[in-house]
């Protein structure tokens, strides 16, 4: 279900390092908790952004959700697919639904996110504190 | 993500309080339903997913668990006096086995809530009002009671479900042996579903024909599973929270807390055809009428996005350039296919066709002022 060449984080995001491009996205966590999404507002290509910094919006029937960048860089893509499906977040959000491609400042920033089994040991955590 | 631009802060949040769960809440559980505090209430908020939820009772048929819903009964001689004084709307022309729309008002002619009321008999009014209002309601009308009515807050000793859509009859009609056909719009009676006496209602918060049906909590499991598979040929699907949202938006219709409170009037929300003058006085009669002589300070209004963008509650509206209201509600309509909202604004920029805009995290979304409601089912 999460790659395993995937970085996460908390806020449910996700990055694939190819060299220095890391491609990011949502989680399948984060689009099961959406739910329909129905627009996806990206930021424009060649965009400077930080670590932690919102890089664009998901917004679903019911509510919309800020995207905060996994690491810092340089916009060298957004996913075209996405401005008339943006329903491919629910179907496909590890892959084609991917969200933007970005030039990476510092490649060592990816170690300091959560691998694979690390992310799915938190989102049980979470699963666990919302039922509670 | 999941930190929401539009969250409200959740006051009772879950680890202080414990949620209130209709009978039907291990039979959500069980069916994979998204959960959420809604009211003080943890209901379903989806199942399969809003859109298809949605467009399941636009084109077909969806049941609904909205046990959450508060009931509220008045009896005795002075019943139909009491609901005259807390209600805007004309309850003495309801006949037996007739209800209607109406708001509880406050001495400023503003909302308490709003509620279906149906008349049982002479000496027996049958409220039913919002989830998270319901307490409120009672101590409200209890406060004015000067009629010498009993007044009963019985929401304990209901469940209901909504079956709406296109062809929610012919899947209740295999399980009940009332007359839906004679029942009209907004007229209920009384007959077995499933061997279960209920109160049957021609009534609904989807724009759709349907039904809601009134019961005592103990048979839910049987009315929800019998239902469903009665329903399973016609492709009915359980519906959350979620659907009966934009379900109601589309359809035009309020929403306490969004479109109105005790802030909003009659007047102000479009809602003047449940509001009867000439029955006055009744609580809060005095301050509409003045406000019918003074004029409106704002008037809800639909509007339809001219982009892609989502105009949600509490966006700005502006208008020139200036912020000249808020958004009530919004979201994208999945039957129209449009995004969609209500709003606030002021008196005289209320006409169809105005052009408005969406302040949307401080950028600017074209929008445009439409007649409500949006949706109407084809007759």
């Amino acid at each position: 279900m999460y790659p395993a060449d995937y970085r996460y984080t908390k806020d449910h995001e996700w990055i694939k390092l190819q060299g220095d491009i890391g491609t990011i996205g949502i989680t399948d966590y984060a689009q099961q908790e959406l739910g329909d999404v129905v627009f996806v507002e990206l930021p424009k290509v060649k965009a400077k952004i930080s670590a932690g910094k919102s890089l664009g919006s998901v917004e679903s029937v019911k509510a919309v959700s800020e995207i905060y960048s996994p690491v810092s860089g340089e916009v060298t893509e957004t996913n075209p697919l996405l401005i008339d499906a943006p329903e491919k977040i629910n179907t496909d959000p590890h892959n084609t639904a991917w969200l933007i491609k970005l030039k990476l400042a510092d490649p060592k920033e990816v170690a300091a996110l959560m691998d694979a089994t690390a992310y799915q040991a938190y989102i049980a955590e979470q699963a666990k504190e919302h039922s509670a | 993500m999941f930190r929401r631009f539009n969250e409200k802060p959740s006051v009772n949040t879950s680890a202080t309080v414990e949620l209130r769960k209709t009978a039907l809440n291990s039979v959500h559980r069980r069916l994979g339903a998204k959960m959420v505090n809604f009211g003080g209430w943890d209901m379903p908020l989806e199942y399969s997913g809003i859109i298809a939820e949605h467009q399941a009772v636009r084109t077909r048929a969806g049941l609904f668990d909205v046990s959450h819903m508060g009931e509220l009964e008045i009896h005795g001689p002075g019943a139909l006096q009491l609901v005259q004084w807390v209600s805007c709307n004309n309850a003495a022309k309801l006949n037996v086995g007739q209800a209607h729309y109406s708001g509880l008002m406050t001495s400023r002619g503003t909302f308490v809530d709003d509620l279906l009321v149906h008349k049982m008999s002479d000496t027996h009014y049958l409220l039913c009002v919002n989830a998270g209002n319901q307490d409120d309601d009672f101590q409200h009308i209890v406060a004015n009671n000067k009629f010498d009515a009993a007044v009963e807050n019985s929401g304990p000793r209901y469940s209901q479900l909504a079956i709406q859509g296109p062809r929610a009859t012919e899947i209740l009609r295999q399980l009940t042996p009332a007359p839906l056909d004679s029942i009209r719009y907004y007229h209920f009676t009384f007959g077995k579903v499933s061997g279960v006496d209920c109160l049957i209602a021609r009534t609904g918060y989807t724009g759709e024909d349907g039904f809601e049906i009134y019961f005592a909590p103990e048979h839910s499991d049987k009315l929800w599973n019998d239902l469903m598979q009665a329903g399973a040929a016609a492709g009915m699907i359980p519906c959350g929270l979620g659907a009966r949202n934009t379900l109601r938006l589309e359809a035009g219709m309020c929403l306490y807390g969004h479109e109105i409170d005790d802030t909003t009037t009659p007047w102000a929300a479009g809602l003047a055809w449940i509001c009867k003058m000439e029955k006055a006085p009744f609580l809060g009669s005095d301050a509409l009428a003045q406000q019918k002589q003074t004029g409106l300070p704002r008037k809800l209004v639909g509007f339809e996005m001219l982009d892609k963008r989502i105009g949600r509650d509490g966006y700005p509206v502006l208008i020139g350039g200036q912020e000249a209201g808020r958004v009530t509600s919004g979201c994208p309509a999945p039957f129209l296919k449009k995004n969609i909202g209500m709003a606030y604004v002021p008196p005289n920029s209320t006409a169809v066709g105005t052009e408005i805009e969406i302040s949307i995290r401080g950028q600017a979304a074209p929008a445009r002022i439409v007649a409500l409601p949006f949706y109407k089912r084809p007759q």
